[in-house]
């Protein structure tokens, strides 16, 4: 598999602040990459110094496996930091111009990646009179304009009303779906969960975890049980041997495990120890639960 | 080079307020030909200012060099704003992430400072051909070539005067402050230094230590010419003042402007380059 960027115990510090700790991870193609974690955890700051517009502490990083300098790497990526900044006085089209030149990438496709965002009818206007959702369209636009490797999002959707989320959201999955790698730093879960095959979640600059989604935690997932007599189904799930916490709620059991165990193997234990269910459901953690669990549980 | 110099364009252009003050820069220099149109005719007393040997060459070379100097602050208010605008449009960090090098960005602005300058020196020298193939007194090839090296120091003042007019862009990151830095370092120059050390070593160590700094030195390429105007020195010697002073180009103070430019490119760069943005 073909390494895209590489990071390795980057570290940043401003001033007494350590923003980013020791940080290592690979992006390679291919993947939907997601980097979670809450503000300040130092997400923006890794993609400044990947981006070349921070200056790290320690560390390094390399483009494309090392072969080119960041400056020419950066020609072959599309990235988009927290706010669309442009020339205000310029239209569009001219912006767009003006970016073609910096990256040395011919201006056949500006009209093309316009349509792409839904922008073509104003090509002409102003930044200046645009909306929001219209600035972040367009510089979506702007980073697609040399068919970039790997395409970089900071808070895409921050400040959007949810049409404009909406928007944003159907635009990367299009790009997600023509195989582009991205990397989406968010702090907006669902976000993430609706468009990435692997997360790196910081916290406080530390890497907690990096890998697939799906193996997030080690988790089991958990079941959520209701009877007519809770009070015994309780008791006989405490001396389960897979289970671990059992939280009740509403009149709702919700058993966490801690083993790998079937939901028909359970009903018919149960059944069979004289516990008729009349709701059984067996979940895994949504990412948001996955999440909240691990930034909490390694908190000091 | 020529990609940084049609990226400067791009943004300087389509910018209504550069692409007037610029005008209006290039229409002052020509409006220097206007001088030329003075006359006062107040029954006896007749007086044309074209025919007192003012647009005399090569005497023109240095007056209008001397002119044409003073307004390069309409330039440096673009090339200041052209800077801090980046800053506060945080197109700067746009344009580095779109894969534009720091080195390339001060290139692209340095150029934009050469081009600026070049154009300002033969515009200034077509307009002064003109005004003294129509004047002059004496039009011989070999005079109207003679102390051309005013031209030389018009271009190296102004290169040196934008250049810092760059620096301070990047350094206060905001036009109108910039360029308030820009007037109370001249303050600081003329008042401050100069009688500081006046004060501490007497007059002459003061007169050289003045020499080498910036903006002194810039002024100090192109001497002011209105007392080497023949009228003014008959005038003078009439009420017992004799005038003299070295009124020529030296070399060194073509050097000390252009180690200026140097210093000045190169602490932008730096500057660029260890901040984080």
């Amino acid at each position: 598999m073909e390494t895209i960027l590489s990071v390795n115990k980057l570290t940043k510090k401003f001033g007494y602040l350590t923003a980013v700790k020791d940080l290592s991870f690979n992006i390679e193609k291919g993947n939907v990459y997601g980097i979670l974690g809450p503000n300040g955890s130092g997400k923006s700051t890794t993609l400044g110094i990947v981006l070349n517009v921070v200056n790290s502490s320690g560390g390094e990083f390399s483009w494309f496996g090392g072969t080119l300098s960041t400056h020419k790497a950066l020609k072959k990526v599309g990235a988009i930091i927290e706010r669309p900044n442009f020339y205000p006085y310029l239209t569009a089209i001219e912006n767009l111009k003006l970016v073609c030149k910096i990256k040395e990438v011919s201006e056949d496709k500006i009209e093309e990646k316009l349509e792409l965002v839904g922008l073509l009818d104003r090509k002409n206007s102003k930044f200046r009179t645009f909306s929001l959702g219209m600035k972040q369209r367009l510089a979506i636009a702007s980073a697609l304009l040399n068919d970039p490797s790997i395409l970089i999002l900071d808070e895409p959707t921050n400040g959007l009303d949810p049409q404009g989320i909406h928007q944003i959201r159907e635009i990367i999955k299009k790009i997600a779906g023509q195989g582009t790698t991205i990397l989406l730093a968010s702090h907006l879960l669902d976000e993430v969960e609706k468009v990435c095959s692997h997360v790196i979640i910081l916290r406080q600059g530390e890497k907690l975890y990096s890998g697939p989604v799906d193996g997030m935690l080690r988790s089991h997932g958990f079941f959520e049980l209701k009877s007519a007599d809770n009070k015994n189904l309780v008791s006989y799930l405490g001396q389960h041997a897979s289970f671990g916490s059992i939280k009740q709620e509403n009149g709702l059991v919700t058993a966490f495990l801690k083993e790998e165990l079937e939901a028909p193997t359970l009903n018919q234990d149960l059944f069979n120890n004289g516990i008729i269910l009349s709701h059984l459901v067996k979940r895994k953690e949504s990412l948001e639960e996955q999440f909240l669990s691990l930034t909490n549980h390694t908190n000091h | 080079m020529l990609r940084l110099l049609q990226i400067e364009f791009i943004k300087l252009w389509n910018n209504n307020a550069s692409k007037v003050l610029i005008l209006a820069y290039f229409a002052l220099i020509l409006c220097m030909a206007l001088i030329a149109a003075i006359k006062f005719d107040i029954g006896p007393i007749q007086f044309h200012v074209a025919e007192q040997g003012i647009f005399n060459f090569p005497y023109i070379w240095h007056l209008n060099t001397w002119i044409a100097g003073g307004l390069k602050l309409f330039l440096a208010i673009i090339i200041v704003s052209m800077m801090a605008n980046e800053y506060s449009n945080k197109t700067l960090k746009q344009n580095l992430i779109d894969g534009l090098s720091k080195k390339e960005f001060i290139a692209s602005k340095f150029l934009t400072v050469l081009v600026f300058s070049v154009f300002s020196t033969i515009f200034v020298f077509v307009v002064s051909l003109v005004l003294g193939l129509l004047y002059s007194d004496y039009t011989e090839i070999s005079i109207v070539l003679s102390d051309l090296e005013y031209l030389l120091a018009y271009l190296v003042k102004l290169i040196g005067f934008f250049s810092f007019c760059l620096f301070l862009g990047i350094l206060v990151k905001r036009s109108a402050f910039a360029l308030g830095f820009l007037i109370l370092w001249f303050a600081m120059e003329n008042l401050g230094i100069r009688f500081l050390v006046w004060w501490l070593a007497g007059k002459e160590a003061s007169v050289s230590v003045m020499k080498f700094l910036p903006l002194e030195s810039m002024s100090n390429l192109i001497k002011e010419p209105v007392t080497r105007f023949k009228a003014v020195q008959s005038m003078a010697q009439q009420v017992g003042e004799e005038f003299t002073k070295d009124y020529a180009v030296h070399f060194y103070e073509l050097l000390v402007v252009g180690c200026w430019t140097g210093i000045f490119v190169y602490l932008s760069y730096v500057l660029l380059k260890i901040r984080d943005l």
